[in-house]
């Protein structure tokens, strides 16, 4: 029906188009914890033409980014080139048959719900933020509260086309260039640009999820309270309670749920269960002083803990605020003050968790640095080279930057690192080298796949050099 | 069904109208130099609205072609109810400064490239005694600016040109609309220095199709540069020539 097919790889621009290389914006630049700041050249292309003449015509370090939502500095390239993708959002095919969604890089999880959800579709795998972008979410192969069950972003991504340094566009899959495949999902962009993806989507009932609020006393109820709701549901996260003293320390509030069955809603909700009323969001405006962080997130803590009065509430929850509790406030991250935060996000294997997390959460506890809300959630089966997920329990907190912080999470590494587990690079901002090597240790395969694929190492970040993730 | 055809439609501002007319159910044509991508913009409003598009190739600069080029783009779409021309240049304007082919190269992608189109398009629809055309211009071509002066003064060409085309056509039923457009967040203005008073595609497309349904006639987008190029317009020669703008 159309002149042009759909399949066909866009051209280099024509002649008469300025032969130069699309413009860049001088910017500094942070990640979502904005530490650390970073003095890059930006580029936004529009067409696949200008991202191509980005990647190919200019020999210069390069590294893409989505929305900017990791943590760290993943995202960034100080004193070197950084290519945005969040113009490059077309959504190219969908079979509701199958689900399967192709869509560009640089569409965002907000934008599939938007389009999808009235559709009885919902992404197979999210982050607790809507908005990241397929390839940003892909880099650094996400989980959502559904891991358990479902593993991470990477295993309902069928297939992706990578762009690589020398232009050249490259189909992989787990059949065709399955090294690549296996070394982007997880690669933090460091194998190139991932320029669109196939993408499995969930069929889904309705928008409601049904489950319950699960309260706790402390971590061995939370372990209990974990293995059983794992059975029962899809989803599943604990908040807990690290700033408390010896009585209320490991505290939790655990949220689980599934998407209700249509039957199961009232009977408004049921004729249209796919809407939910819209909502006005809220704002952080500004920087606030350091000190509002602590009654901010105790407040939250005491929200979720307290919210329902019955230990156990069969509820129905909207699932923006099952999944995006934190959506609703726009630019929270500055809650945390002027020298920004960081996040630091660990997982342990499922033998060593317990000791583990008892173990660090006192120590967390005891240096009284952490906010006191922070998020606990029990993995399942993992694939993937430099995917973070290991099957066992992941913790997440929130660190505002201050002085001895990065010594104090050195400790809390080696903690981590002598009982096999490992840090989140998507979160990470610190990290030594020696210890990303040793919790990673798919690393040097990882890095004669990307030999190949970039042999000038032209894609590279402020955090690949950090941690030398680039082959020597 | 409402058929459209729109032209230079790799922009971003044009992408934000498609899927405007698309949403309330118009067929849609994407022209553009580059297909390939006019392509994917077209897959996408498949995918987003439901609506299948067309998508082809055209130059504004290359004029002999224009006629064959709208001829199969109508047989295509099954007639022609509205255009959007919303092609245009500005990267080159340092060197269109001082080199004469590059001025003139500019010049016909911003307006004689237009004329030709609006000309063969207001044939059509003068025949049919209906439609609409929406031309995209620019507040950059409400006074001679050193920085921009040849974009400039071909988007004022282009302004003048679509307001005699009004005359003309007012006692058919084509609606003949100059969008006068402030700072967009695109390709055009990323980068650049001095930017101001950005606001995004989306919002751009939003406020366009708003005033295409009001059936505005010359509209500033967003409307508080009406105000802003009336103050522009007010300042004395002598004291214009000396501002850096
Ligand atoms: C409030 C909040 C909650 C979060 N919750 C979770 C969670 O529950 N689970 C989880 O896993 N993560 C979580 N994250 C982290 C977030 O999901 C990841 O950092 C994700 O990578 C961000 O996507 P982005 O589009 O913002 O990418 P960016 O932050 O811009 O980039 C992230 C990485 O992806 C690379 N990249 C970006 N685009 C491309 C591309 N097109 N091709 C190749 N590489 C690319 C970048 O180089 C960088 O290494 C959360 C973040 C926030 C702010
Ligand atoms: N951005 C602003 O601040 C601003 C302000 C006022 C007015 N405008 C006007 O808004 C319109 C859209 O611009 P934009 O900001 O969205 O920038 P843009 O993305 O660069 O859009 C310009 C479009 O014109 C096309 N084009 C250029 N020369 C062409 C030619 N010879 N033949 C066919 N197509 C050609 C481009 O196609 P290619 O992709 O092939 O280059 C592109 O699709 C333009 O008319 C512009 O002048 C923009």
């Amino acid at each position: 029906m159309s002149a042009v097919a759909t399949n066909q790889v866009s051209r280099i621009p024509s002649s008469n188009r300025p032969s130069a290389e699309p413009k860049a914006r001088r910017d500094v630049l942070a990640g979502w914890g904005r530490y650390p700041f970073a003095e890059c050249d930006l580029y936004r292309p529009e067409k696949l033409a200008e991202l191509q003449a980005v990647v190919a015509r200019n020999s210069r370090s390069l590294i893409p980014r989505g929305a900017g939502r990791a943590y760290g500095d993943a995202a960034l390239n100080d004193q070197n080139r950084v290519v945005n993708l969040e113009r490059l959002n077309r959504m190219l095919a969908f079979d509701a048959e199958t689900g399967v969604l192709r869509a560009e890089a640089g569409v965002t999880i907000a934008e599939i719900i938007d389009v999808f959800m009235p559709r009885g579709f919902f992404p197979p795998v999210t982050p607790g933020t809507r908005f990241v972008t397929l390839g940003g979410s892909l880099a650094a192969d996400v989980h959502g509260k559904n891991h358990h069950r479902a593993s991470s972003l990477a295993a309902h991504v069928t297939s992706l086309d990578l762009m690589l340094a020398s232009g050249e566009i490259r189909r992989c899959s787990r059949e065709e260039n399955a090294d690549l495949f296996r070394a982007t999902v997880g690669g933090m962009g460091l194998t190139g640009v991932i320029l669109e993806l196939e993408l499995k989507l969930k069929p889904i009932p309705s928008a409601w999820i049904e489950g319950e609020l699960i309260r706790t006393a402390n971590l061995d109820q939370a372990f209990d309270a974990f293995e059983r709701a794992d059975e029962k549901y899809d989803y599943s996260v604990a908040w807990i309670d690290c700033a408390g003293g010896r009585g209320t320390l490991g505290r939790c509030a655990i949220n689980a749920g599934n998407f209700a069955a249509r039957e199961a809603l009232w009977s408004r909700a049921a004729q249209e269960p796919y809407r939910i009323a819209p909502r006005f969001p809220l704002a952080v405006p500004f920087e606030l002083p350091a000190i509002a962080l602590n009654s901010f997130t105790v407040n939250g803590f005491n929200t979720f803990y307290y919210a329902f009065s019955r230990p156990s509430a069969h509820r129905f929850f909207d699932w923006r605020w099952f999944f995006y509790p934190l959506d609703s406030i726009r630019n929270w991250n500055r809650i945390h003050g002027r020298r920004g935060f960081v996040q630091y996000q660990c997982v342990w294997p499922l033998a060593e968790s317990r000791a583990g997390l008892s173990e660090t959460l006192e120590a967390i506890s005891r240096s009284r640095r952490g906010s006191p809300l922070t998020v606990l959630k029990k993995f399942g089966a993992q694939d993937g080279m430099l995917s973070f997920p290991m099957p066992g329990y992941t913790l997440a907190i929130d660190f505002p930057v201050t002085d001895g912080l990065f010594e104090f999470l050195d400790e809390i590494d080696q903690m981590v690192l002598k009982r096999g587990g490992r840090v989140y690079l998507a979160k990470d901002a610190r990290m030594r080298p020696e210890v990303f090597r040793a919790m990673y240790p798919n690393l040097p395969r990882w890095q004669s796949i990307k030999a190949k694929a970039d042999p000038e190492n032209r894609f590279s970040s402020s955090l690949s050099r950090r941690l030398r993730i680039d082959p020597e | 069904m409402l058929k459209v055809l729109i032209l230079g439609a790799t922009s971003p501002i044009a992408r934000g109208l498609a899927m405007r007319f698309a949403t309330d159910g118009a067929r849609l044509y994407l022209a553009a130099r580059d297909p390939h991508e006019a392509r994917r913009i077209a897959d996408d409003l498949e995918v987003r609205a439901g609506a299948p598009a067309l998508a082809g190739a055209f130059d504004a600069e290359d004029f002999s072609s224009h006629e064959e080029f709208l001829r199969n783009a109508v047989g295509e779409l099954g007639g022609l109810d509205g255009v959007i021309v919303c092609f245009g240049a500005h990267a080159e304007e340092e060197r269109a400064q001082v080199e004469p082919h590059a001025a003139l190269s500019e010049i016909a992608q911003n307006f004689t490239g237009a004329v030709s189109l609006i000309t063969l398009v207001a044939r059509h629809m003068e025949a049919q005694d209906t439609g609409f055309i929406i031309v995209i211009g620019s507040v950059a071509g409400e006074r001679g600016r050193a920085r921009n002066y040849v974009y400039g003064s071909s988007k004022g060409a282009l302004h003048l040109f679509a307001q005699g085309l009004r005359g003309r056509l007012w006692k058919t039923a084509v609606h003949v609309m100059t969008v006068k457009l402030g700072t967009v967040d695109t390709r055009m203005t990323w980068g650049r220095e001095g930017v101001l008073l950005s606001i995004s595609p989306e919002r751009a497309a939003d406020l366009i199709y708003r005033a295409y349904r009001r059936k505005s006639e010359v509209v500033y987008v967003p409307g508080r540069w009406r105000f802003i190029m009336g103050g522009v317009r007010l300042i004395p020669e002598r004291q214009f020539k000396r501002l850096s703008l």
